[in-house]
């Protein structure tokens, strides 16, 4: 009756393909097509541009607190380009490349942030969810989409993303285990950004990786420079190989770094230093990337300055269609709907009682 | 026609929906194999296959957050919680998730799910095993709030709950569960949410209750009438969301008199927000103030107390007494 080591069925590995300085490891380097590459580009920098207008607009006033996805968006469109329409989408809060990727309108995202519900419409039939404040609440719902999936015999991997805070949340334990007993196809991504808002990722667990979590419920697990397209897709591609092969969840910590504010309502100056954000704007996503397209000849520097003209003026394009609907949402009484499949009697009289307030003052 | 304890009915509800409708899957705590601690679910195991009868890890936030993703995708779960004190860890997928989901998209996604579980004190349970707190659910814009009261409404109330379009809770007397049998008809039978009945015929008084209490109600009743000569209406909600309040406004315009009996806690309770219905439909035809019997505002007690904190045939007489004397 020695004491001895209980061996786990499975270890944390790291996987990097292409690193900031731009090196493939070929031996590993997925076959992504060109067209698929560069529309993967063609969206993370849709996403920083993006973010970086809702910032000015934030600043103006004119939406809302939003949380920008800067410095992530290869950890949201590689994944995302790895599955297909058809699979789900369970996101967070910060994946507006993502949702992008998806095919979210950007004027929804700005109407969204804006204040109207409206611009977080979701089409009947999608199967996309739509964002989740409360932190690591949404995980659990990827399972029950997942076990679904099974049950009704359809083709679908379930994924669902969530930050380094959220592994500290009972939902995302529960969620996992759950999967892990259920063996649902579901696909687990965790964005380490290393902040949760001003709590660093060294505080928010002593856990040497994020991913050893999953350990503990026997779900293969593994860790990716989540800055880097090649390893995100090829990770995520091959955790939905599994799942489609019946074989279960899968958890996959992507290594990134939150390059700017939480939200707009906090000042990140309180809490970190530049050098650290200056450190990994080094190993910043979307430069990476070109410069490996760049090596293959698939993008030029005036491919890029033509593809940013084009991005701008979707963007502006963007904010008018949006603030030309926020013109036209003049009628509150929208608050109402929508809260039962018909509204019942008691809330249709606060409703009119509203609707006659609204007459009165005319 | 069998004579069915309402455990059997809820039983009978869920077997018959899930004949019905393959979409229906049952998960919980020990609701497969063990039938669920009640015996709820008995038996559904065998017949319907360990994929549609789901044993869950202990997990109520899981098992809410799941049973929202089921939804989403196609499916109508019904989510046992194996007693309404556990159901708190699950509360937040209830009032950020499943309560919102259908409003957040404008409709896309909706989450037609039922979360039953087991309320209310009586039956020499532990703590935490006897709680009655239906007002945390029916405060909930988004949800609808179902108790029913005898094995035959509880069945056709659970049949319409899992049929509902939107998430329902389901409150389920613990203290019913095998006090009495009632013909409960093999044909499908269902009840519309948010309506209540008149379980007794009376112009006197009024008398509002639900679940449990309205039993002990109805024993009040019956002794005011044999002693008092006083024939009171009582009014079964079965629905706190929505709320009935047509029918008991209509009753109090005719008696003038009411009285609001249940075991939630008093403060905030389900009684303050019928009494303020009474106030704004009913008030100029009040010929007294309305009283209510409710539990304390006290932690429910260990079981050697539980009667103590329960509305009893002595509250409850004394409150309509003085309703009458007023």
């Amino acid at each position: 009756m020695p004491r001895k080591r209980v061996r786990l069925e499975h270890a944390v590995e790291y996987l990097s393909i292409l690193d900031e300085k731009g090196r493939v490891d070929e031996k590993l380097e997925p076959q992504i097509d060109k067209e698929t590459l560069l529309d993967i580009h063609r969206t993370m920098l849709l996403s920083r541009r993006l973010d970086e207008r809702m910032l000015t607009l934030q600043r103006q006033g004119r939406i809302g607190t939003f949380a920008p996805a800067k410095g992530q968006e290869a950890s949201q469109v590689a994944a995302m380009a790895a599955l297909t329409g058809n699979d789900w989408f369970v996101p967070a809060f910060r994946e507006t490349a993502a949702m992008l990727w998806r095919g979210t309108p950007p004027e929804n995202l700005l109407l969204y942030n804006a204040g109207y519900s409206e611009g977080g419409a979701i089409e009947e039939g999608t199967h996309d969810l739509p964002i989740s404040i409360p932190v690591a609440s949404q995980i659990p719902h990827a399972v029950g989409i997942g076990y679904a999936s099974g049950l009704r015999e359809r083709d679908e991997v379930t994924i669902t993303f969530f930050g380094d805070g959220a592994t500290s949340e009972g939902d995302f334990h529960e969620a996992l285990n759950v999967a892990s007993v259920l063996k649902t196809p579901v696909i687990f991504l965790c964005q380490n950004n290393h902040w949760a808002i001003s709590m660093p990722r060294g505080r928010q667990s002593e856990s040497r990786t994020l991913a050893q979590k999953g350990l503990a419920y026997a779900i293969p697990s593994l860790q990716v420079d989540g800055n880097d397209v090649l390893a995100v897709y090829s990770a995520v591609q091959e955790a939905a190989q599994r799942a489609r092969d019946g074989e279960g969840p899968t958890l996959i910590e992507c290594v990134t770094y939150r390059l700017t504010v939480h939200t707009t309502a906090d000042d990140p100056s309180k809490y970190r230093d530049e050098e650290e954000v200056e450190k990994w704007q080094e190993r910043e996503p979307i430069t990476r990337l070109q410069t490996y397209l760049k090596k293959k000849r698939w993008l030029s520097d005036k491919q890029i300055d033509k593809l940013e003209k084009e991005i701008e003026e979707q963007v502006d394009e963007a904010w008018k269609t949006a603030h030309e609907r926020i013109e036209s949402l003049n009628d509150s009484q929208v608050i109402f709907d929508h809260g039962y499949a018909e509204m019942p009697d008691y809330l249709e009289s606060q409703r009119q009682s509203f609707a006659d307030r609204l007459k009165e003052g005319e | 026609m069998a004579e069915l304890n309402m455990a059997d009915a809820l039983n009978l509800a869920l077997n018959q929906e899930m004949e019905n409708d393959e979409s229906v899957v049952v998960l919980g705590e020990d609701v497969g194999v063990d039938g669920g601690v009640f015996r709820v679910t008995d038996g559904l195991l065998e017949r319907y296959g360990e994929r549609r009868v789901i044993d869950s890890p202990v997990a109520e936030t899981a098992l809410a957050g799941v049973s929202v993703g089921l939804a989403i995708n196609g499916l109508k779960p019904v989510c046992e919680m194996q007693f309404s004190g556990f159901s708190y860890q699950g509360f937040h997928q209830m009032e950020a998730h499943a309560a919102r989901m259908r409003w957040r998209t404008r409709g896309g996604h909706t989450v037609p799910m039922v979360l039953r579980m087991p309320y209310g004190a009586g039956v020499h349970a532990l703590e935490h095993h006897s709680e009655s707190k239906e007002v945390f659910y029916a405060h909930t814009p988004g949800l609808k709030m179902v108790i029913p009261s005898t094995p035959r409404n509880a069945r056709a109330l659970l049949v319409s709950a899992i049929r509902d379009p939107d998430p329902v809770v389901f409150f389920e007397p613990k203290a019913v569960y095998r006090a009495f049998r009632e013909e409960v008809p093999d044909e499908e039978e269902t009840l519309p949410l948010g309506e209540s009945r008149i379980a007794r015929e009376g112009d006197d008084l009024t008398m509002i209750s639900y679940g449990a209490m309205l039993h002990r109600t109805l024993e009040a009743a019956d002794t005011l009438a044999e002693e008092d000569g006083v024939e009171a209406e009582v009014i079964d909600l079965l629905s706190l969301s929505p709320l009935d309040h047509a029918r008991f406004a209509e009753s109090a315009r005719r008696t003038g008199r009411v009285v609001i009996v249940h075991e939630a806690h008093r403060s905030f309770g389900p009684a303050g927000e019928i009494m303020a219905r009474l106030i704004e439909d009913a008030f100029y035809y009040l010929e007294a103030p309305v009283r209510r019997v409710t539990g304390f505002d006290t932690i429910v007690p260990l079981f050697a107390r539980e009667q103590a904190y329960l509305p009893d045939q002595e509250r409850i007489l004394a409150a309509a007494r003085g309703v009458l004397n007023d």
